[in-house]
């Protein structure tokens, strides 16, 4: 359910008395709804689902979670080569 | 709370077997369109004894082999980005007889026109079309022109049909992919069809998703100067490189995988696929080929490719094997494995 | 695509995977509740590339899957209507009623339309004053803040030509009714990244706390999966059970508060049949008395419809997680997505098209491709 993808807010407009926006999603621009994001601003990542912007993405988050993920790799590498030195050892 | 559960019992949709009326999906290229061919019009029209599931059937006349084809085309809107219906019309067949290897000569057109049409985007259309086929080296020599009342056609329908000689040598269909062939694409995939669904979904490209539309009867003369050691040509139109690679398994039993991260996507169109739920793998082409041949030629056929004007993003997106006859696998992005099965009807966006 | 791209990284992809063997002393069931997981773990073949041990289980979390029967069946009549013009998400399209589906009822003349968007119908129903638009309002939290929205905007445009046949669905019933299951086998729960976008966290610390069961919100990309399960594995290696956010760049502990806003203005909680499960007491949502002038269900008199469903397929117990779809003797023969006697068949979420539509039958020795 929910297939959900993040676009960055290129404008902001009104229509109908209903907040919206355009979102470039890589080089496609799509009108959405940014009525559930009051405080998202031209710039801002957002993840877009039928139509309306859930959630502003948090660009500090997303990279401690890649950071993470690099810092498992090494962790993983560290061990490997341990137990590496270990056996010869 | 689990009182209320009928865990046992629980209850299941009754099947739902074949439709009674045409749906959609029978015009999508993929399962439906193929089993209305095999089973409705292949059994009436057995007598005719022309029974080849190519792009384009093989004729002998005399001394030649003529490639023969036919295709209609009800695209909306007519005019999209990157083309319009005329010149879709004219490539369409055109590529269809360039796909047994042959040179198209000519062309036929017949119009079913909607009550209300204007003139000038008849006379849009015709130019274009007449463009596309000078462009291609054809004529169109016959026509055909039919009126419907209003609300009875989308504005207008074109058939072509044509054909073109294949030349002394060359044997080249949908039956002959060999394991140990390599296949290579002439270029990014799913260009044409995001292009339509572009203008139907309200996206806005900021960069350039037009439709692909083209003749590549100019690309294989190419290919063949280079080589005539080429098993397999097909353009994957609707239904996309999936089904084009599923027919292409079926009908010389052979298995085929392709790895995911040679596939050739432009990213405003990844972008629209990701938007909507959809494969790239399953949108439509109107100006790209699927060359299968031997691995040995794989590279020279594909720097052949990227030198012709229409083939500069080719790539080696996979290989034919004798494992899993009749099955397409794709290696995913990170290295896991799946199956490319055909699409039972057309594609939808997939949103939940 | 920024923030997409980054986690698809083969590399990472291969570390996490070394990194969950590497904790994985055990074996351990754990559930994805969401169906855009299950479509992401089957598309990039992530549940091949883990260790035996770890069995990851589709969960319910597909509304085209679990939308019940009679719902499909009001929605045919309706769509059948003459002057009706019925919007929908591409998908239920392919979803069965009792004895046809929404593309049949367009091939014998319904107007029947696919939108992206619910606004979309919304402004069908401004385009076309002389005609009645019905939008089929399915799917969970992360969805409903738009059906919502679209009713809003009716009722604010005044439009007396829109309506909706709503059939709302809540994760977290469903996740307590699969705890309480007499056979449940799940040891660990991906939490639905999205709906928790939409709604938060906080509604699964009483499920983790009333079932110590571990719950990691979890994203959709593989390498957001994999964080997923590596996190669930480490709670349950630990004997611990916590909830966990792994999608801390989408979710925030609160939610949307706006969304939330709105979907308490609009629905009420209600008592929901799920397909192929049965009724879950409190699990989905209705439109409220102040919104029920936009309730197609009334405004077309389809109340009468009650559809029982006939006990074929075991769609049931795969949505439960007691079979997998290839453990079904109906798999892939009867049931097929081409005449599918399930909507786990029929949607391109469902965990038993998902299977089929990628091979999971199909052991990848068998393939032939290096795993």
């Amino acid at each position: 359910m929910c297939l959900g993808i993040p676009g960055q807010v290129k404008e902001i407009y009104d229509m109908n008395g209903i907040r919206m926006g355009k979102v470039d999603f890589n080089g496609i621009v799509k009108d959405v709804c940014l009525a559930y994001l009051p405080d998202i601003t031209v710039g801002d990542y957002t993840i877009v689902h039928v139509g309306f912007a859930i959630t502003r993405l948090d660009e500090q988050s997303a990279l401690e979670t890649l950071a993470l993920f690099q810092s498992i790799g090494l962790l993983d590498e560290e061990l490997r080569s341990n137990a590496a030195e270990e056996e010869a050892a | 709370m689990s009182e209320g559960l009928n865990f046992e019992g629980w209850s299941c949709p009754l099947p739902l077997r074949d439709h009674p009326n045409i749906v959609m999906g029978h015009g999508g290229g993929g399962k439906l369109s193929a089993e209305l061919v095999e089973h409705l019009f292949l059994p009436a029209f057995a007598d005719s004894g022309a029974v080849d599931m190519g792009d384009a059937a093989l004729i002998a006349v005399g001394g030649a082999h003529l490639a023969f084809s036919t295709d209609s085309f009800v695209v909306r809107p007519l005019f999209f980005p990157g083309g319009n219906i005329g010149e879709l019309a004219v490539n369409g067949t055109i590529n269809d007889i360039a796909m047994r290897g042959a040179q198209p000569l000519v062309l036929s057109a017949g119009f079913i026109l909607e009550e209300g049409l204007p003139l000038d985007q008849l006379a849009a259309i015709a130019h274009s079309m007449g463009v596309a086929a000078r462009r291609a080296g054809v004529t169109l020599v016959a026509g055909d022109t039919k009126v419907v009342d209003r609300g009875h056609g989308d504005g207008v329908y074109i058939n072509t049909s044509g054909f073109g000689i294949v030349p002394e040598g060359i044997d080249i269909g949908p039956t002959r992919a060999q394991p140990g062939d390599a296949i290579i694409v002439s270029g990014t995939i799913g260009d044409h069809g995001i292009a339509i669904l572009s203008v139907r979904e309200g996206l806005e490209f900021g960069a350039t998703v037009e439709s692909d539309t083209a003749p590549l009867n100019g690309l294989v003369a190419d290919l063949l100067d280079e080589t005539r050691n080429i098993h397999v040509l097909r353009d994957p139109t609707r239904g996309g490189v999936a089904s084009a690679l599923n027919e292409i398994a079926r009908a010389s039993q052979v298995g085929i995988v392709i790895d995911e991260r040679n596939l050739p996507v432009q990213d405003a169109v990844r972008a629209a696929c990701e938007l909507l739920g959809m494969d790239p793998l399953y949108v439509a082409n109107e100006g790209k080929l699927i060359a299968i041949a031997p691995a040995s030629d794989a590279e020279r056929l594909l720097a052949r490719m990227r030198a012709h004007p229409l083939g500069r993003q080719a790539a080696i997106i996979g290989r034919v094997t004798a494992d899993h006859p009749g099955l397409v696998a794709a290696r995913t992005g990170i290295g896991g494995t799946r199956i490319v099965d055909m699409m039972v009807g057309e594609q939808l966006p997939r949103i939940c | 695509m920024k923030y997409l791209d980054e986690y698809r990284d083969p590399d990472l992809a291969q570390r996490l995977f070394a990194e969950i063997r590497r904790i994985t002393t055990r074996p351990w069931a754990i559930m994805e509740v969401c169906g855009g997981q299950t479509h992401s773990i089957i598309r990039n073949g992530i549940d091949q590339l883990l260790p035996e041990a770890i069995e990851l289980i589709h969960g319910p979390g597909c509304p085209v899957c679990v939308t019940p029967l009679e719902i499909i069946d009001k929605a045919l009549a309706i769509a059948s209507r003459p002057n009706v013009i019925f919007c929908s998400f591409g998908d239920m399209l392919r979803v069965p009623g009792s004895a046809k589906d929404l593309f049949r009822v367009k091939s014998e003349g319904g107007d029947v339309r696919v939108v992206y968007s619910p606004l979309d119908a919304v402004r069908l129903a401004q385009q076309h004053p002389d005609r009645e638009v019905v939008f089929f309002g399915i799917g969970f939290e992360t969805t409903a803040p738009a059906n919502a929205m679209a009713v809003l905007q009716a009722h604010r445009l005044g439009l007396r030509n829109f309506s909706m046949l709503v059939s709302h669905v809540l994760v977290p019933p469903a996740i307590s009714a699969i705890m309480e299951s007499p056979t449940n086998r799940v040891q660990g729960f991906l939490a639905a990244g999205h709906v928790c976008s939409v709604m938060g966290t906080w509604q699964y610390r009483p499920l983790v706390e009333r079932y110590h069961v571990p719950i990691v919100v979890t994203g959709f990309e593989p390498l957001d999966v994999l964080e997923g399960i590596r996190r669930v594995v480490l709670q349950l290696e630990a004997g611990r059970a916590e909830l966990d956010n792994a999608y801390e760049r989408a979710v925030r502990p609160e939610g949307n508060v706006a969304a939330q806003q709105v979907l308490s203005e609009v629905f009420e909680v209600t008592d929901r049949a799920w397909r192929g499960i049965g009724v879950i007491p409190q699990s989905g949502w209705r439109l409220r008395n102040a919104y029920r002038a936009y309730d197609a269900e009334a405004r077309f008199a389809v109340g009468d419809i009650q559809t029982r469903e006939s006990p074929i397929c075991r769609s049931g117990e795969v949505l439960q997680g007691m079979l997998k779809p290839n453990q079904c003797p109906a798999f892939g023969k009867e049931c097929t997505p081409r005449t599918p006697l399930g909507a786990t068949m029929v949607s391109s979420e469902g965990a038993c098209a998902a299977y089929y539509q990628y091979g999971r039958f199909i052991k990848a020795e068998e393939v032939g491709v290096a795993r």
